[in-house]
């Protein structure tokens, strides 16, 4: 592996599992909701046309979204890449994302700068979440400790359907601010070379 | 007892899955590749559930002031429609792998040591009620029958016409019960009547009512929804 790639293969590789993972359980996790709306709404769309496929492929994407999640932090805490993420200091997000509104923020390759370092962190933090909360409504009675960390069966839904709702805020962003600096996007295909 | 959306919903939810293929998993008699990927990551969860599975962790209890009352009616029939069991003639019948299959009246259920429950009961859709529950604890049940709990599963046939099975070890599990009772008084025919199997540590489908038969074997016998495509052990 060159030292002057941009994001590494480990990284590219977790990152495309985890968008597979993420439109399976966002999918999946709609046609669950639009069974019993948690508010008065229901979403149009829906990954497995009927309750019972929306949950077949909810329980199974589980498995691609927590491993795949595992060898991320694990790679990202063994090669030090989770550096990259931190500190974030509230003054540089409040400076760099100034500068983004003004469209006068530089993107510097290889480097995220504050706004993303917060974006990230954020997104990966609702991950977390969602998993744990879950887990929560998987196994309330199993993993009862788990369940209570969250209040119960009852909030641990809430947590579960805000953290998703975190998700698609962070995707629906991420996906804005690429089609904004689309040059980003090759090197997270082919790993790209830093100049 | 599944509330299916709109045509309209269904056709727009069809357009989103296509690019995957048929992900419906909607036809088990001629499953696609995404089917049976499906079923094989069911397969896979009914494992690491009775891996999981704790026979001494209890589902929450709750107190007389959290019940819902009126209690909550759902199955694949209008409420209307919930078959009326004759409870003078009941017997419920013994099959598979028990010694003495003489069947039992209500009459002598009811002599058998009962059990009672505030527990809340979850509905795979989302939504969840609590209801105070009593009856014959089906570990006790299966042992005055002399069923032999070696066996893999106990399967339930309803009068209308549902059935499901659950693992052995959810099955001796304290809180599984065969109810009689709900609130203190017999059970009325739309929640089961004269006898259901009431079982917190698994979803509200695993909680067939009504139940005319009941067996022990090691034959997978499936169940009405888990036959269409929902997780089998369906466990909490
Ligand atoms: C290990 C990971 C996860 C597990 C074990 C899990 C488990 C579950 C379960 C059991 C339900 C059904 C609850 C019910 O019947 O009401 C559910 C619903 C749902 N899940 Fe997940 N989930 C996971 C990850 C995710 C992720 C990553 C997302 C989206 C980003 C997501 C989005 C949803 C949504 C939108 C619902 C419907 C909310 C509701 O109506 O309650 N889930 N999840």
């Amino acid at each position: 592996m060159s030292r002057r790639v941009i994001h590494p293969w480990p990284l590219r590789l977790t990152h495309w599992l985890n968008a597979l993972a993420m439109v399976i359980m966002i999918g999946s996790g709609w046609q669950i909701y639009n069974a019993s709306p948690l508010f008065g709404f229901t979403f149009p769309i829906g990954l497995g046309q009927w309750l019972g496929a929306g949950i077949a492929w909810h329980l199974a994407g589980m498995w691609l979204l927590v491993f795949n999640g595992l060898i991320y932090v694990i790679w990202s805490l063994a090669s030090g890449h989770y550096k990259k993420l931190f500190p974030i200091r509230p003054r540089e997000v409040w400076g760099d994302f100034r500068s983004a509104l003004s469209l006068h923020l530089k993107h510097e390759t290889g480097v995220y700068n504050a706004v993303q370092k917060l974006l990230y962190a954020g997104v990966l933090l609702a991950g977390v979440l969602a998993v744990l909360s879950g887990l929560s409504i998987w196994k309330p009675v199993q993993l009862w400790f788990l369940c209570n960390l969250f209040g119960g069966y009852v909030i641990a839904r809430y947590v579960h359907f805000f953290a998703m709702t975190g998700i698609c805020l962070f995707i629906l962003i991420h996906l804005l601010l690429v089609a904004l600096v689309p040059k980003v996007l090759p090197p997270m295909i082919t790993g790209g070379r830093l100049p | 007892m599944i509330h299916r959306r709109s045509l309209l919903l269904r056709a727009m939810a069809l357009g989103a899955a296509a690019p995957l293929g048929g992900c419906n998993y909607e036809d088990p008699a001629h499953p696609d590749l995404a089917d049976k990927f499906l079923h094989a990551m069911s397969a896979w969860n009914d494992r690491v559930q009775a891996a999981l599975f704790d026979p001494h962790t209890l589902a929450p209890t709750f107190r007389p002031d959290q019940i819902t009352n009126p209690p909550r009616f759902n199955a694949f029939y209008p409420i209307d429609q919930a078959p009326v069991v004759d409870e003078a003639t009941y017997k419920l019948e013994l099959g598979g792998q028990i010694q003495n299959k003489t069947p039992w009246s209500l009459r002598q259920l009811r002599t058998l040591p009962q059990e009672s429950q505030i527990t809340r009961f979850v509905c795979v859709e989302g939504w969840r009620v609590i209801g105070q529950w009593s009856g014959v604890p089906l570990g006790r049940f299966l042992r005055q029958v002399g069923a032999d709990t070696s066996c893999k599963y106990v399967s339930f046939k309803c009068a209308d016409g549902y059935y499901s099975s659950i693992d052995m070890a959810s099955a001796l599990h304290p809180q599984t019960i065969l109810a009689l009772d709900f609130l203190g008084a017999p059970l009325t025919a739309p929640f089961g009547a004269p006898v259901r199997l009431r079982i917190p540590t698994k979803l509200g489908f695993k909680n067939p009512k009504s139940i005319m038969q009941l067996a022990v074997t090691n034959v997978y016998p499936g169940g009405y929804w888990e036959d269409q495509g929902y997780n089998w052990f369906s466990g909490s």
